[in-house]
């Protein structure tokens, strides 16, 4: 059992017109086998948490804390975040020439397990998970992401979170821009990772769709850097019915009352 | 900073009217940051040629200083060193390239001592060492530059590797050229490839010179001959190499060039198609550390019909004041209808302070071709892809080795000589952990 603490984190970025704070006080707690989405409109800073959490360069943490069974995570290096046991699913998947899938998945795995996987077993496994994530063989010889299409660039990244088993996984808009058979086919892959009962998730997402196909047990709507609202699966529904206007109306919103501790 | 410059493509002779649909007289934008800047084109009309009438303007380059040749045809050819004006550094051919590091091979007579020759050849295949009335020199290279025609006036003897007709040789033939100190000194080799013959040639530079050597390849008709030209000198060494091969009917050329070691290294590969039918692939890699200056001037001849080519070179850099320069002039003449080329330089800036300069130059004379096209990407190893990989686990030093190792393994694999193909994968591996320190 792990948990990925999230503790009043703010934000900011450097733009041409100065500091921007994006983030303004997140908390938020996963525990493993949880699966909790974040909902909101364009430009409330979901996706800066995704990369702040993954320690993008860009993101400056001004104050608060994230902690991963108590190790601050704010201290790691990207690398060492990953090898932690955090893995992001990036919105933007870019691609890296010069370096096939094959090699790639390969020296990440080594990296993140300390060790060469078996070589017999990681073929076995690479080939499996391609099959069920409907990824033609033949793009373990290509060099990552190149040439992609956005859904597969995205199945992609599913494909590294069934390999590599991180603790916590963090989807950013893993959904966007995909048709609805690739969605079920990432969903699948999304909801394997996750029996397995060793992985907490932190589904960032745009659209309610998703939901239909991976379970939350938690929503928080983010809006304008802070969470405005949290509750279970219900609210996803309601969401998905009012849209995010009523937020996005003024600050006159109410903040529910946490429903988690 | 980083130092990147990409230059417009430029394609044929100016007109008012861009004779292929989609490309101006500049050709298209290439973006100076760019990781897939990719062009191909077929000319369809066979409009007229762009070197008719207006062919004698001279166009602008894009920064670029002095007056290029209007078609690259036109460039002057001489064995003697007398034809060639002194070299003042605005010259077309020489633009990008430090006159004051040469270190006299174009001022000077080169009568230093040439860098020694040792031939290993498998069964079959001749090795001999000629005088300079030997009729087999001059057969297949001009001197086009004052310091190819300045060794061509100086070298004392040449050696002479010949593949007999229809041989096949069982294995690679390893001629080692080691420096011989550095006063300016003068080389010449000739590679003949013979009729139906199959060879892989290998020239091994290494040690310390001053070197300008000329290299003439014949490729017989359906002869299949690969040159490997390993450029790993010392890091004082000044290295000029004009690479000239002549194609017969049906023949497969593949060259190889691998500037890896030197102070300057410039090497000028051509290939003349001379009867139709012939194959020729242009690889190249080079890997550019700080102060160093490798430099690439291939020049493809499509003077007869039907030919193909392909080129494709690639270079990494790093550290202050690492330069590379691909120059790739593709000719297509009038009577080479049927002509299908493609010509590509990539470049991946590792550090800053590096500059890479990238020209393809691609002259079309006759529409009636399958088609040719050209790319030029200079690209840096940026914090996107580093956070990428990091972002799996991959720590920073790994993740910078995996791209530039891939990168460029596309051409160490052309080489198919395992011996030679690990040696260079060692060899970019200490390249890669001099970045370390």
């Amino acid at each position: 059992m792990s948990t990925l603490e999230i503790k009043d984190l703010h934000v900011s970025i450097e733009t041409e017109q100065g500091t921007k704070e994006i983030l303004k006080g997140v908390s938020l707690t996963i525990k493993t086998g949880e699966t909790h989405a974040i909902m909101g409109p364009n430009g409330s800073g979901k996706s800066t948490l995704a990369s702040t959490i993954a320690g993008h360069p860009r993101y400056t943490v001004t104050s608060g804390t994230i902690t991963l069974d108590g190790e601050d995570v704010l201290e790691m290096s990207v690398d060492e975040r990953a090898r932690a046991g955090v893995f992001l699913a990036m919105q933007y998947p870019v691609e890296v020439p010069g370096v096939t899938m094959t090699n790639f998945l390969r020296t990440a795995k080594t990296a993140i397990d300390g060790e060469a996987p078996a070589l017999r077993t990681w073929t076995k496994d690479v080939k499996a998970a391609m099959q069920q994530l409907r990824i033609d063989a033949d793009f373990a010889q290509r060099n990552v992401n190149e040439g992609f299409s956005g859904g597969e660039k995205k199945r992609v990244e599913i494909l590294q979170l069934e390999l590599f088993k991180p603790k916590f996984a963090v989807l950013d808009e893993t959904d966007s821009g995909l048709d609805v058979d690739a969605l079920k086919v990432v969903s699948e892959g999304v909801n394997r990772a996750h029996e397995t009962g060793n992985m907490g998730t932190l589904l960032i997402t745009h659209y309610t769709r998703i939901l239909r196909y991976i379970k939350p047990d938690f929503v928080h709507v983010f809006v304008d850097g802070k969470v405005v609202e949290e509750g279970g699966p219900e609210l996803a529904d309601r969401l998905e019915e009012e849209g995010y206007d009523r937020y996005a109306a003024g600050a006159g919103v109410a903040v529910a009352p946490a429903v988690q501790a | 900073m980083t130092d990147i410059t990409t230059e417009k493509a430029r394609i044929g002779a100016p007109s008012a009217q861009p004779f292929i649909d989609g490309f101006t007289e500049e050709g298209e934008n290439l973006s100076p940051v760019n990781t897939g800047t990719n062009t191909s084109t077929t000319a369809e009309q066979p409009s007229a040629g762009p070197l008719g009438g207006a062919s004698a303007k001279s166009h602008s380059h894009g920064g670029g200083v002095g007056i290029p040749d209007s078609s690259r045809a036109g460039r002057l050819t001489s064995y003697k060193l007398a034809d060639f004006k002194p070299l003042n550094g605005l010259e077309e051919d020489w633009r990008f390239t430090p006159l004051k590091r040469l270190r006299g091979l174009h001022t000077e007579v080169l009568n230093g001592a040439a860098p020694t020759v040792s031939v290993t050849a498998p069964a079959g295949v001749v090795v001999e060492t000629v005088g300079r009335d030997d009729k087999r020199i001059g057969q297949a290279a001009i001197p086009e530059d004052l310091v190819s025609a300045n060794a061509w006036e100086n070298f004392a003897e040449a050696t002479v590797v010949t593949v007999p007709a229809e041989l096949q040789a069982e294995s690679e033939v390893s001629v080692l050229v080691t420096g011989a100190g550095e006063a300016p000194s003068a080389q010449h080799i000739v590679i003949v490839a013979e009729r139906f013959s199959k060879a892989v040639v290998v020239l091994d530079h290494q040690g310390t010179a001053v070197v300008s050597e000329n290299v003439e390849i014949i490729v017989e008709d359906g002869a299949e001959l690969t040159v490997v030209s390993l450029q790993e000198w010392a890091d004082t060494a000044v290295h000029a190499s004009s690479q000239q091969a002549k194609i017969g009917r049906d023949a497969k050329f593949k060259h190889i060039v691998v500037s890896l070691g030197g102070d300057l290294v410039r090497v000028t590969p051509s290939t003349r198609f001379t009867a139709p039918g012939a194959d020729v692939e242009m690889f190249g890699l080079y890997f550019a550390d700080a102060g160093q200056h490798l430099e690439q001037r291939l020049f493809v001849d499509h003077a007869v019909a039907n030919c193909k080519s392909r080129v494709l070179y690639k270079g990494a850099l790093q550290g202050r004041n690492a330069h590379s320069v691909w120059v790739g002039d593709v000719l297509i003449r009038k009577e080479a209808e049927g002509t299908d080329t493609y010509e590509a330089n990539r470049n991946l800036v590792l550090t800053d302070g590096a500059r890479a300069d990238s020209v393809p130059n691609l002259e079309i004379e006759t529409g009636l071709i399958e088609g040719a096209g050209h790319a030029s990407a200079t690209g840096r190893f940026d914090d996107e892809h580093l956070f990428y990989l990091m972002a799996r686990g991959i720590p920073e030093k790994v993740a910078r080795r995996l791209v530039v190792r891939g990168f460029l393994n596309e051409i160490i694999q052309q080489i198919k000589v395992p011996a030679i193909e690990e040696r260079l994968t060692a060899a970019v591996e200490r390249e890669l952990a001099a970045t370390d320190n």
